[in-house]
């Protein structure tokens, strides 16, 4: 049944530090990895030596952001299924071959079920949902369902693939529905915040922002005091300004 | 939103088929035998023609029983429900006026009812969608609504009734592209939303996930349609609605009313491409794009 669980037991998560994140899409990678040869149909890719196009569950993107003052600053920002605690993808689902965990709160496609419609994709603002073209039903994220309780991996491994292959160390998993958790504690620390809140889809997934960066006013309490440098330019130099000036 | 052929094939045949089978049901017009027999497969071969071509895009149509089973909390599984219902029952009492000439009224009218009530939940579908204003708002079933009340009018050589909706259809048509058309910026999101980076100064989409194109581009971020809109809002409105109130206000003659109909039908499906092509999905924000 698509309709949501009132209540979930757990609600796991990530934790996506923008401040860390060095946009190397590693975790691209590892998730495309993992799930490719795990849990449902593969992903995917269409002409990959041509004009490639192909199925991923979790994007980098880069953002350019410009302060009022000072240099802009380059923000790396991945993204996947923010596992929604009013996933908007699941109740539109007509098959019910979408749904949410009572147990944890993962939101899951039950791929024997899908008929490809798409409109869950449509239903999520995030696009964490992509209709693979090769199988014809829908993927998404599935906070490796697969490893996270996998007893034959050894206990470091169950962990979803993108946070246990992250050089950077800046993304975390765990509940978030337990303040006590790191996470929680982490998403408290630092402010973490909802991807378009106004949408009404209470994200799971929280993302901790860029830290502010340090200001650096007086490099030296004697720089006021030095010589300013030269601003008449001498010699060589001097002589092809004074001649350009002239031409 | 990609503009999907079997979508509009769908949404403007099916609206104009169950438009039909509203009226027919009512019994207006009032018929039986041969002549019932015509408008009832018009009607049919419009409405299930529409539902067939909408299977088309599945990635699995062979699942397609499996979308009657949600109705609970999907529109899409109610218009299922919905159409195959009033198909059922406006097909027991189409039996009744071709066969026996019998008019079993209350089953008509049931029928009347689950038809405009397809056309409903075909229009929550998109009405439903946060992700896209410019379909989430009021006007989207209304829309659909009367176009389908005004197409089947027409369909039913209800010269009265489709001199009244047709105008009043391509009222609802123009209210809804004007609060469309302001939809995404009163939604309040944007890229800084999106991001959440907003904070800091303004951001900008620097560099995009993959070198190629995508699903998520190819399905939300259709932008070429748009290039025409001004154009095709125009033919949809001299096409949809206008054309034909000038053709049924003539003296009546079987030609004007045929190319009424074809006229109005061409007209809404460039309505009906607009609807998909003008419409920015959220999700283009994180592209930079709408």
């Amino acid at each position: 049944m698509t309709a949501l669980p009132e209540h979930t037991q757990k609600k796991l998560g990530l934790v996506i530090d923008l401040d860390t994140c060095v946009g190397c899409h590693a975790c691209v990678i590892s998730c495309k990895g993992w799930n490719t040869e795990n849990y449902g149909a593969p992903l995917s890719d269409q002409d990959p030596y041509g004009t490639p196009s192909g199925t991923f569950l979790n994007r980098v993107h880069s953002y350019e952001v410009q302060p009022e003052e000072g240099a802009a600053q380059l923000i790396h920002f991945p993204k996947s299924c923010l596992h929604c605690e009013d996933a908007p993808c699941v109740t539109v689902c007509p098959t019910g071959a979408s749904y949410k965990r009572v147990e944890d709160g993962i939101v899951l496609v039950n791929e024997s079920d899908c008929i490809g419609c798409g409109l869950c994709a449509w239903a999520c603002p995030y696009g964490a949902r992509e209709l693979d073209q090769a199988e014809g039903v829908m993927k998404k994220c599935t906070l490796c369902v697969d490893r996270i309780y996998n007893e034959n991996l050894p206990e470091e491994d169950r962990e979803p693939a993108c946070v246990r292959t992250c050089p950077a160390g800046a993304r975390h998993f765990g509940d978030l529905g337990d303040p006590d958790s790191n996470v929680s504690q982490l998403v408290a620390e630092r402010g973490g915040m909802d991807l378009m809140p106004e949408q009404g889809t209470k994200p799971v997934n929280k993302y901790l922002p860029p830290r502010p960066k340090d200001q650096m006013d007086q490099i030296d309490i004697l720089a006021p005091f030095l010589e300013p440098v030269a601003e008449e330019t001498k010699g060589f130099l001097g002589w092809l300004d004074k001649t350009l000036e002239k031409l | 939103m990609h503009p999907a052929p079997s979508v509009i094939v769908f949404t403007t045949l099916s609206g104009l088929g169950f438009g039909l089978l509203f009226w027919l049901g009512l019994g207006i017009p009032s018929v039986t035998g041969w002549s019932a027999f015509a408008f009832f497969t018009i009607a049919y071969v419009l409405a299930v023609g529409g539902l067939i071509s909408s299977t088309f895009h599945l990635g699995h149509p062979e699942r397609a029983m499996k979308a009657f089973t949600q109705w609970r909390t999907s529109w899409l599984s109610r218009e299922g429900v919905a159409a195959v219902a009033a198909l059922l029952i406006m097909a027991g009492f189409g039996a009744g006026l071709v066969f026996m000439a019998a008019n079993w009224a209350v089953l008509g009218w049931l029928g009347a009812l689950l038809s405009l009530l397809t056309v409903y939940c075909t229009a929550m579908i998109y009405g439903q969608l946060k992700t896209v204003p410019r379909w989430k708002q009021p006007l989207t079933p209304v829309l659909m609504l009367t176009i389908s009340l005004a197409g089947g009018a027409l369909l039913a050589g209800q010269v009265s009734y489709a001199l009244i909706l047709l105008p009043l259809a391509g009222v609802v048509q123009v209210a809804w592209w004007v609060m469309g058309d302001r939809a995404l910026v009163e939604s309040g999101s944007n890229l800084s939303t999106a991001t959440g980076l907003g904070q800091p100064g303004q951001v900008r989409a620097f560099e995009p996930p993959h070198t190629g194109t995508n699903y998520l581009l190819r399905e939300f971020v259709h932008v070429v349609g748009r290039k025409h809109a001004v154009k095709l809002r125009a033919i949809a409105l001299i096409l949809g609605f206008a054309l034909p109130v000038v053709l049924l206000l003539l003296p009546f003659n079987h030609i004007f009313a045929l190319f009424a109909i074809v006229s109005h039908l061409a007209g809404i499906a460039a309505s009906r491409w607009l609807f998909f092509a003008e419409a920015e999905h959220v999700v283009g924000l994180y592209y930079g794009k709408r």
